[in-house]
């Protein structure tokens, strides 16, 4: 029996014939992202967060732009007011757990091993693994990496990029993809602009403006305490518009979630 | 770097796909790229493979469609061509924009192939 040329038919049992469907290719419409599966355990994820009135702040950086000196610093001015809670993420070592721990807040160290970034999944495991009754804040502290961290959402509410001025003025133009998903730029390490003679707070600023990012610009050293008013200001800020937005009903996701994105799901 | 973890998501989705329309394999995989996605399409065509061995798109190609950047500016309306960082509006210079195209990671499209099945004849 040959189903693909027909030689078995006669024309005596032609009208019981199958005709055989050419082994073909049909091509199908998706128009899904990519990274859906991520995004959906993201949106789980920020049901937890939601669901207790948890603000969740992803930080992200190159490898020590002081992401783990700013929480310290943080945790220490923020600890009669609020309850907090980290996730640290590294390659290896629990050494910024143990930071966080020293100042007698609960922190959780993801260690990633190779991959280079944090994962919804990631996060949802460690989430499972805390204790997030009366928190008030939840600190991500990503891997520190200017590239990948950025295209993961994580179910956080807002990214906060460090840019250290040891880095160079100039890193928002070279990793827009990044520095495009801020919903606030922190200008790290101040306290050396003066032994620097070429960062620029502002010329920073300007590049940050030219990917079409709004976001507040904050300038501080955790070391040496300067700026840290702003940066708590806006924080106690956020929190308030988390609960504001907790009572409505409502969530919020970070910048990362391109505006793109909702143009193409009307057309699609 | 984190086109393999991306690889593999495409992996699961197509995946997906194939199952859902009965199919044997995928032989065309479409998807469509922008630059502001994060992800390098050179790196993501040479990660597929490793993601893909076994499976049954293991021998599909992997076509890419490139997005341009174009951004849509809140203050004059216009609609322009902008680059990776410079988002700005081509006609009246403001930042205060919106990307409407340049930001996409989609998986497109999937050319499946049907094995060879009988279907009465209309
Ligand atoms: N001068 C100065 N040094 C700082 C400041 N903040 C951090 N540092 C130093 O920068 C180095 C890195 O700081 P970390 O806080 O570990 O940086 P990180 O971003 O957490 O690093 P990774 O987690 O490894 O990516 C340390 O030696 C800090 O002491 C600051 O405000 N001023
Ligand atoms: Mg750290
Ligand atoms: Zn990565
Ligand atoms: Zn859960
Ligand atoms: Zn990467
Ligand atoms: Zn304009």
């Amino acid at each position: 029996m040959c189903d693909t040329c027909g030689c078995n038919l006669t024309p005596g049992n032609k009208h019981l014939a199958f005709k055989p469907v050419p082994k073909g290719a049909t091509a199908v419409s998706v128009l899904k992202g990519l990274l859906a599966k991520n995004d959906d355990q993201a949106v789980h994820n920020r049901e937890h967060f939601d669901r207790r009135g948890i603000l969740a702040i992803n930080l992200m950086s190159s490898p020590g732009s002081g992401k783990t000196a700013l929480l310290e610093a943080t945790l220490v001015a923020l600890k009669d007011e609020f309850t907090c809670a980290v996730i640290e993420g590294d390659l290896e070592t629990e050494n910024d757990a143990e930071r966080i721990r020293a100042k007698g807040v609960q922190a959780h160290q993801i260690v990633t091993g190779t991959a280079c970034h944090l994962d919804a999944h990631l996060v949802h495991d460690a989430l499972h693994q805390m204790s997030l009754d009366g928190v008030d804040i939840l600190f991500i502290e990503n891997v520190g990496n200017l590239v990948c961290p950025a295209s993961f959402d994580l179910g956080q509410h807002l990214n906060v990029t460090l840019l250290s001025v040891t880095e160079g003025d100039d890193k928002p133009a070279k990793y827009p993809v990044m520095f495009r998903a801020a919903d606030a730029m922190l200008l790290t390490k101040t306290d050396l602009l003066a032994v620097l003679d070429d960062f620029e707070c502002d010329k920073a600023e300007a590049h940050l403006r030219n990917l079409a990012n709004p976001a507040p610009v904050m300038r501080l050293s955790a070391r040496k305490d300067l700026g840290m008013d702003a940066w708590l200001a806006w924080l106690r800020a956020q929190l308030a518009a988390q609960r504001a937005r907790v009572a409505q009903g409502q969530s919020r996701r970070p910048a990362i979630q391109s505006d793109g994105m909702k143009y193409h799901s009307v057309t699609a | 770097m984190h086109e393999l973890a991306v690889a593999q998501a495409l992996v699961e989705q197509v995946d997906a796909v194939i199952d859902q329309h009965n199919a044997a394999q995928a032989c065309m995989i479409r998807v469509r790229i922008g630059p502001l996605a994060g992800v390098v399409p050179e790196l993501l065509a040479s990660a597929f493979p490793l993601a893909a061995a076994g499976s049954r798109m293991e021998h599909a190609a992997l076509e890419f469609i490139h997005a341009p950047i174009q951004v849509h500016c809140q203050t004059c309306g216009a609609e322009t061509d902008a680059a990776m960082n410079r988002l700005v509006c081509g006609a009246c210079g403001d930042w205060h924009t919106q990307v409407v195209s340049g930001d996409e990671l989609l998986l497109e499209s999937v050319e499946l192939e049907t094995t060879p099945s009988l279907t009465p004849d209309p």
